[in-house]
């Protein structure tokens, strides 16, 4: 009898630590809804994430800064940048510094059109960045980490690992170690960004990546980092490799 | 966001078939209890009415309440017996309007 359970103990604790799901178990958040959510994001007309794909395809038609070029005069159809939001974030050589989607929306927009750029978590950016999105829809997220983005993508691991905030959490805590398992009345997710921008419905409008990564922030009461800031699009570019091969659903539905 | 709706309207039916709107419009639905992060009340704003007429009768009317969430979706199906304009009519508390048209041709089977 105690030489079995000695014999067991091995096996139990290897059973254990196998139980803990690792971050290769990659599982979109569209997996943690019910069919009806599920069946919302599918239905490209009732899905509210398409009125702001709506709304994006009638601002990328109207003319507007000082050069008053609309961005169809530039790119053609949005289908044209089908395959960008997957690629997002990335190094910009020329800034030296990392670019996320509204990043790249916002300088193009001043660059190129000469016109102010609309706020980050604007209706009027959210717009565009969705109706970008959405064209890379199906695809698989594909982030450059190597050459020059190596050093922020490393301080973005880092930074998923490191504890904040009065909870004294990691985003690790939650989103790798216990993902799946149940917060209260919530299944925490796997911490997938595939879906973005996307319809929260916890939020009753849509948001962008970094909008979830400051209310998770806030969540677990840290101080939510600077919009635009190295530490943010860090964070991001980490999450975004760790939801490779993962397809994009922009605009997704979550809870 | 500006107020704006996805219609999907019947463009042709057989007479005496039943045919179905469906409607998305962007709207916050502001309930007027929720207060901001320096404690103000964020004031109400909300659609209180949705009605729907068909060749120059009503054939839906729907009250909207606070507990109703933002963007509202709304479906339903009618019975197709005459040509004529459908017209879809959004009214929010603050006046604001927005009214989405389309044509309905029916035909005898």
């Amino acid at each position: 009898m105690i030489r079995s359970v000695v014999m067991l103990l091995p096996l139990l604790l290897a059973g254990i630590a196998h139980a803990e799901p690792s971050s290769d178990a990659r599982v979109s958040g569209y997996h943690g809804l019910g069919d009806e959510l599920r069946a919302l994001q599918d239905d490209d007309f009732a899905n509210p994430g398409m009125l702001w794909v709506d709304r994006g395809l009638r601002a990328w038609e109207t003319p507007a800064g000082a050069e008053g070029r609309s961005c169809r005069d530039c790119h053609g159809n949005p289908e044209s940048l089908r395959g960008l939001a997957a690629r997002l974030p990335r190094w910009n050589a020329e800034m030296e510094r990392l670019e996320d989607l509204d990043g790249l929306l916002r300088s193009c927009i001043s660059e190129r059109q000469r016109a102010a750029p609309p706020e980050f978590e604007s209706d009027a950016l959210l717009a565009l960045a969705t109706l970008v999105a959405h064209q890379s829809r199906g695809l698989p997220l594909a982030v450059d980490v190597d050459g020059p983005a190596r050093a922020a993508f490393e301080a973005g691991r880092a930074s998923f690992q490191r504890r904040r905030g009065q909870l004294d959490l990691s985003c690790a805590d939650c989103h790798d170690r216990y993902a799946g398992a149940r917060l209260r009345g919530e299944t925490i997710s796997a911490g997938m960004i595939n879906g973005f921008p996307l319809y929260r419905l916890t939020w009753e409008t849509l948001g962008s990546r970094q909008r979830m990564i400051r209310w998770c922030n806030q969540a677990v009461r840290a101080e939510p980092f600077e919009p635009d800031s190295a530490d943010a699009l860090a964070l991001e570019l980490y999450l975004a490799w760790r939801a490779r091969g993962l397809a994009l659903e922009s605009p997704a539905i979550r809870r | 966001m500006a107020l704006s709706a996805r219609v999907r309207l019947p463009e042709r039916a057989t007479r005496g078939e039943v045919v179905e709107i469906r409607s998305l419009v962007s709207h916050p639905m502001e309930t007027g209890f929720r207060v901001d992060s320096f404690g103000r009340r964020v004031p109400r704003r909300i659609l209180v009415r949705f009605s729907v007429r068909y060749a120059g009768r009503l054939i839906a009317e729907m009250d909207l309440r606070p507990g109703i969430a933002a963007n509202p979706y709304v479906a339903f199906r009618f019975v197709a017996d005459r040509s004529g304009e459908l017209e879809l009519r959004w009214q929010g508390d603050d006046g604001e309007e927005l009214i989405e048209r389309g044509q309905l041709e029916v035909s005898d089977p």
